[in-house]
């Protein structure tokens, strides 16, 4: 196919790809494009076993089929602000905790020594086996499954931001005292710009737990969300709004963790020398 | 920028770091005339930096009182500002942020801050980095900038902690001549501490030799040499030499190991002789490294 195109044509494509976004573009594309034809292959064995012969609807094209139909009924912003608002408060949560606890982690070394051993040991306990106390705890499912996030996401918060106070120059502090700095200058001009980028990087490891930890905590119990648009698909055998409701789930865990990577460039100031 | 200095008088001075730690200095009276430009010169350990951090506020001592002209020194401010052995700039901003954080703790606006920053910033002959990430920057223009930072604030006197030992020669003697001549042309008291000899014949107009444990000024020398001076010149020359004679004189007199408090160092006297490189000129440094 390619020996049809002119050699200009060839020129003009290698001079393209040398830039850094076509590059990531059309990779990207690419390894998505991979993705799915192993993905229809796979539909295919489905379909040539007489036992698997009633799953087809798995495939690629009638999950694309099922999109529209599926944002008609509104399916999938229903279930995307529900999902939306469990994880934008537990993830808030996390933080509001989280943050605060890594200062003073970063900041006391009598908090930092005795706070490592429980917080490793409660940091080491699965989000899920936390259920079913939550379950019992807590009187509504939603507020359960808040509670679950949270405790997923505070550790990774917490510890990215004591390791990111544990970089900062103590110089720093004397350099702004020196020039007239008060305690306010402190925090937002020095602490808050020189861990930013430790605690974005935190922040986005506790997303991608947070978003690990949700869709299984909405299979139980509740009546909406992305978790339960997939129950619900299951069981009313209708498999191609199953496999769209997980690729809704994979392309917004996937713009997430983008937008993580995109704040994280943006406040990042470490090693800018080339 | 406005033309000011302040008088200093230092009283009584002593100062130990806890109860149980040996006194660092004691009774230690000084005073400044405005403008002039105060070399301290003294082997590590003896007490230089400490008295530094006093002048500056950031230190209160165990006794004794700091004035600048009639005024208690005891706690920072923009009007006495220090400038550290390295530059500690702030990474994630902008040579005119740093060179305007100051103005910034002051609460000015941006509009007003503006005409300042690029004042000091060609102060310093930085002109073209002022857009730059800091990290950009070589050793020698990181300082540039932290020199920059301090006198945007227009300080009354300015504090210099061995500001140039980290640097290399040529940054070292172009930074020495340039912030000698801004602190003349400005009015501004200088106090510059340091074990490097020549570093004093070249930016002081006068210097102090602070020996012994606990630290104590041993004795002083008037610097009348003209302005610009050079490393090579024969009366810098015999004027390092008489200075390094007044040490010397200060150690063999000096209790407790002569004029050494811990360190067992010479003091630096190998930054100068003919061999080193001549003093090179804030433009030739930049047009250096910009090549
Ligand atoms: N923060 C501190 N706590 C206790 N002792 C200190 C501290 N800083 C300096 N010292 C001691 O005070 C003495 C003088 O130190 P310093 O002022 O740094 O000397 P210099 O600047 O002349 O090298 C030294 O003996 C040093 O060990
Ligand atoms: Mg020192």
């Amino acid at each position: 196919m390619s020996s049809v195109a002119a050699p200009a044509g060839v020129f003009a494509l290698s001079r393209l790809m040398k830039s850094p976004a076509v590059r990531r573009f059309v990779y990207g594309a690419l390894g998505l494009s991979v993705l799915f034809v192993i993905w229809e292959i796979g539909t295919l064995f489905l379909h040539f076993n007489p036992a698997t012969r009633t799953f087809v609807t798995f495939g690629p094209i009638p999950t694309l089929e099922a999109f529209p139909t599926l944002w008609g009924e509104g399916k999938i912003q229903s279930a995307m602000a529900a999902s939306g608002y469990r994880m934008g408060l537990g993830l808030f949560l996390a933080i509001v905790i989280g943050v605060p606890i890594g200062i003073l982690m970063g900041r006391s070394k009598r908090f930092r020594e005795l706070s490592n051993s429980p917080f490793q040991f409660l940091r080491m306990i699965s989000p899920l086996a936390w259920m079913p106390l939550a379950v019992l705890v807590y009187p509504a499912w939603d507020q359960a499954i808040v509670f679950l996030i949270a405790i997923a996401s505070v550790w990774p918060v917490a510890f990215a931001t004591a390791a990111g106070l544990a970089k900062v120059d103590p110089a720093w502090f004397k350099v702004a005292r020196n020039l007239g700095a008060k305690a306010v200058h402190m925090l937002t001009q020095v602490i808050m710009p020189a861990i930013a980028f430790d605690v974005l990087t935190g922040i986005r490891l506790a997303l991608g737990v947070a978003w690990i930890v949700l869709v299984p905590a909405e299979l139980l119990g509740v009546t909406s969300g992305l978790g339960y648009a997939i129950k619900d698909a299951r069981e009313t055998l209708s498999y191609n709004h199953l496999t769209a409701m997980v690729l809704v789930i994979g392309i917004i865990g996937y713009i997430l963790d983008s937008a993580c990577v995109v704040l994280i460039k943006r406040y990042s100031w470490h090693h800018r020398r080339a | 920028m406005t033309v000011r200095g302040v008088h200093i008088k230092i009283q009584d001075l002593t100062h130990r770091y806890t109860a149980k730690s040996p006194i660092c200095f004691e009774k230690t009276n000084l005073e400044a005339k405005r403008g002039e430009a105060l070399a301290i010169i003294g082997r590590s350990g003896c007490g230089k930096s400490t008295l530094l951090h006093i002048m500056a506020g950031l230190l209160k001592p165990t006794s004794g009182a700091v004035y600048l002209d009639d005024e208690l020194v005891d706690k920072p401010s923009p009007r006495w500002v220090m400038m550290f052995q390295a530059p500690h700039l702030f990474p994630w901003m902008k040579v005119s942020q740093n060179v305007g954080i100051g103005l910034h703790f002051a609460g000015w606006s941006e509009a007003k801050k503006r005409d300042r920053v690029a004042e000091a910033i060609n102060l310093v002959a930085l002109q073209d980095y002022a857009e730059n990430n800091v990290q950009d920057l070589s050793g020698g223009q990181q300082q540039r900038v932290a020199l920059a930072r301090s006198l945007v604030m227009e300080p009354e006197m300015l504090l210099l902690d061995e500001p140039f030992s980290a640097l290399d020669a040529f940054t070292r003697a172009a930074l020495q001549r340039d912030v000698r001549s801004i602190a003349k042309r400005l009015g501004i008291n200088l106090v510059i501490v340091t074990h490097d000899i020549d570093e004093a014949v070249l930016m002081a107009d006068r210097a102090l030799i602070m020996a012994g444990s606990p630290g104590k000024i041993y004795d002083e020398l008037d610097i009348d040499l003209p302005d610009p001076r050079e490393r090579q010149d024969p009366t810098v020359q015999a004027m390092r030499a008489r200075l390094m004679e007044a040490f010397h004189k200060a150690a063999g007199g000096a209790p407790a190991g002569g004029a050494s408090c811990n360190g067992h160092e010479e003091p630096e006297i190998g930054n100068g002789g003919s061999a080193k490189p001549q003093v090179v000129s804030a433009a030739a440094m930049k047009k250096g490294k910009k090549g």
